[in-house]
């Protein structure tokens, strides 16, 4: 019997361990806290919002408690809760599906507790669940891109278009935005367009094709990839083509990651539209004018869709490299 | 007596034990809030997992309750919002379909001596596979009695509140029990994983046994499915992936032998909780990866399986017969 007892001393030792391991004291008295409910970290583009909250959130002295709920919506609604619980001064989410928060929203509505939702919108009936929502527009996106090469090439242009995952969001709303430029300027013609699902690969495999089918890129002033990753593919096939990336062909793109400002420092690509990784900034301002004066901020913050070139690229460059 | 026990003693001491440091550590841990939500939160979890109690105490196991929790969520959205079923209806055609799933799994298991693990295995990807072919997209459930559903909760003061999904789970705990441990079910499901041949020698009526334990696991599945889209208000094809490795996991932490015919449905109760604990002290702490939930839980697993080895080692020594399992 002593061994069994022993085992079971052992095994409850081996959990008060686990459990005792850190101990992080709460928030001192007067800071405001934060949960943020992070839907988990499977892209350069989500970690570095995460990493930009931490920042951001020590700038202005505010206590961020953060759960990564590994991709599950279950995950995310029990971390509302618990937050809620615990008794925090605001909730932020970036929900991993738009549907089924009403329930677990409202028991923060009755708790007082103010929720703000990060990059992404939710489906809701009831508006009041939540007292803003910060997003990019993704039209925009598309237009401040299309804009820039409207301006570049003064209208005329044929563009071959590598759009996102097919039925995506940012796909349709990249797309549209480009389009209404278009539109507008006579001379701009889409000549092709497919999808190249958001990655290297497939960017890269879909503008080998454009290549040929354009006599040899010779039909092509520029590509415009829904995304950057996308984009230095198209590079690397427009490099392997024998012809110059940047100037042969132009590169537009969409997201603002590292890789592109390095791409652009070497003269390789002209252009990205940011989507900026800084969603929690404009919330944290929004809640803690919120806290001080009662003001409810506008249903829809919307970030700043800014458009970088080559000349600042070296610097944003290693501005950025450390944050993804 | 103790030694039947013994399992069950040391998975409750420790989700005590875990608890109190908890509350030591953050002052609103210890509230009816806190403990409501566990409840709340670990339902779908906790239901699925007391089927899955019965499935291994009878020496199998069922891999497919994730993928039917998943199936049942979109089932029911489409059967409600597109088909215009009355939700009422559609959770009894959900019921009636994870245990006819559950019931097919079992016959095949028993009647073709098929290995659970790969019969389950095949269940998990046609249930996770049909719910892709019916969606894709997270089909949101509009039905009024949905809200009315999620509303139904015995509040207590300080913001705690025992909801629907919460009662549900203790009720599936308490009939499990009594399924468990006071029927001729029970007790065959016991015989049946101890050891099947003396099982068949005694009369255990076997095929019926099988069939029975996983169609109610896959029973359970369903209404875990339920609670789920209770939970989410929605229907999802890729709603609780990996679930079936939680339930398996709280089982064995609940102090029930893999190979079956040892443990105690109660215990499994304690393993849902103390890894809604230590998720909830994740949350609280707000610093640490979320992944340490996983690294935990795998560490008391491994604690646990030592443990039941240990205990068996020392009972066959006492007892003089050679070391089984």
């Amino acid at each position: 019997m002593s061994m069994t007892w022993l085992k079971s001393a052992v095994a409850a030792t081996a959990v008060v361990a686990l459990f005792a391991g850190v101990a992080p004291a709460q928030a001192a008295d007067g800071k405001l806290v934060v949960g943020f409910s992070q839907i988990g970290s499977e892209s350069g583009w989500r970690a570095a919002e995460t990493k930009t909250a931490k920042a951001e959130a020590d700038k202005r002295g505010i206590d961020l408690k953060i759960s990564d709920a590994q991709q599950k919506q279950e995950n995310q609604i029990k971390a509302v809760r618990s937050f809620v619980a615990q008794g925090v001064d605001a909730i932020f989410i970036a929900p991993v599906v738009a549907t089924g928060w009403d329930s677990v929203l409202k028991e923060a509505k009755e708790a007082k507790i103010p929720v703000v939702l990060l990059d992404r919108q939710i489906d809701t009936k009831d508006n009041s669940l939540y007292m803003t929502a910060v997003t990019s527009d993704t039209v925009h996106e598309g237009r401040v891109a299309g804009e820039w090469l409207a301006k570049k090439t003064s209208g005329k242009c044929a563009v071959v278009e590598l759009q996102g995952t097919v039925g995506s969001s940012p796909a349709i709303n990249r797309k549209k935005g480009f389009d209404e430029i278009v539109a507008k300027n006579p001379g701009m013609k889409i000549v092709r367009t497919q999808s190249g699902d958001f990655t290297r690969a497939k960017g890269k495999e879909v503008m080998e094709s454009f290549i040929k089918a354009e006599n040899g890129g010779k039909g092509i002033c520029a590509v415009y990839a829904h995304n950057d990753d996308m984009a230095v593919g198209a590079i690397q096939a427009i490099k392997e083509a024998g012809l110059k990336p940047g100037s042969d062909i132009l590169v537009v793109s969409i997201d603002g990651v590292p890789d592109i400002f390095k791409a652009m420092a070497e003269g390789t690509a002209n252009a990205t539209v940011e989507l900026t990784p800084n969603m929690a900034g404009p919330a944290y301002d929004a809640l803690i004018a919120y806290k001080k004066t009662g003001t409810l901020p506008a249903k829809w913050i919307q970030t700043e869709s800014a458009l970088f070139t080559p000349e600042t690229a070296k610097a944003e460059y290693e501005r950025r490299k450390d944050a993804y | 007596m103790i030694q039947r026990f013994l399992p069950l003693i040391v998975t409750m001491a420790v989700l005590v034990v875990g608890f109190l440091l908890c509350a030591a550590q953050f002052p609103n841990f210890a509230s009816l809030r806190v403990v409501g939500n566990l409840l709340t939160d670990n339902a779908f979890v906790g239901i699925a997992a007391a089927g899955m109690t019965f499935v291994i105490l009878s020496g199998g196991i069922d891999l497919s309750v994730g993928a039917v929790i998943g199936f049942t969520t979109v089932l029911l959205a489409v059967l409600i919002e597109q088909a215009g079923i009355h939700p009422m209806v559609a959770f009894a055609l959900a019921l009636i379909v994870g245990a006819g799933f559950g019931a097919a799994m079992g016959a095949v298991i028993h009647w073709f001596q098929m290995p659970p693990f790969i019969v389950t295995l095949a269940g998990m990807f046609i249930a996770r596979g049909v719910s892709f072919v019916l969606t894709t997209d997270s089909l949101p459930i509009n039905h009024p009695l949905y809200s009315d559903l999620n509303e139904v909760a015995w509040r207590f003061s300080g913001g705690g509140r025992l909801s629907l999904p919460a009662m549900l789970l203790l009720g599936v705990f308490a009939l499990s029990m009594l399924l468990a441990h006071w029927t001729r079910f029970g007790a065959n499901i016991y015989a049946l994983g101890g050891n099947r041949h003396s099982a068949e020698l005694m009369g255990v009526p076997v095929a019926r046994t099988t069939v029975g334990v996983y169609a109610l696991s896959g029973l359970l599945a369903g209404l875990a499915g339920i609670v789920f889209s209770l939970y989410t208000g929605a229907g999802y094809s890729l709603a609780a992936t990996g679930v079936e490795l939680d339930t398996i996991t709280a089982v064995v932490i609940g102090g029930t032998q893999l190979t079956g015919g040892y443990g105690l449905v109660l215990g499994t109760f304690g393993g849902v909780l103390i890894q809604g604990l230590i998720q909830t002290y994740i949350t609280f702490d707000g610093t640490m990866s979320s992944w340490w939930t996983k690294i935990a839980i795998g560490v008391l697993l491994f604690v646990f399986i030592l443990l039941q080895k240990g205990l068996l080692a020392v009972w066959s020594d006492r007892d003089g017969d050679p070391a089984e399992a």
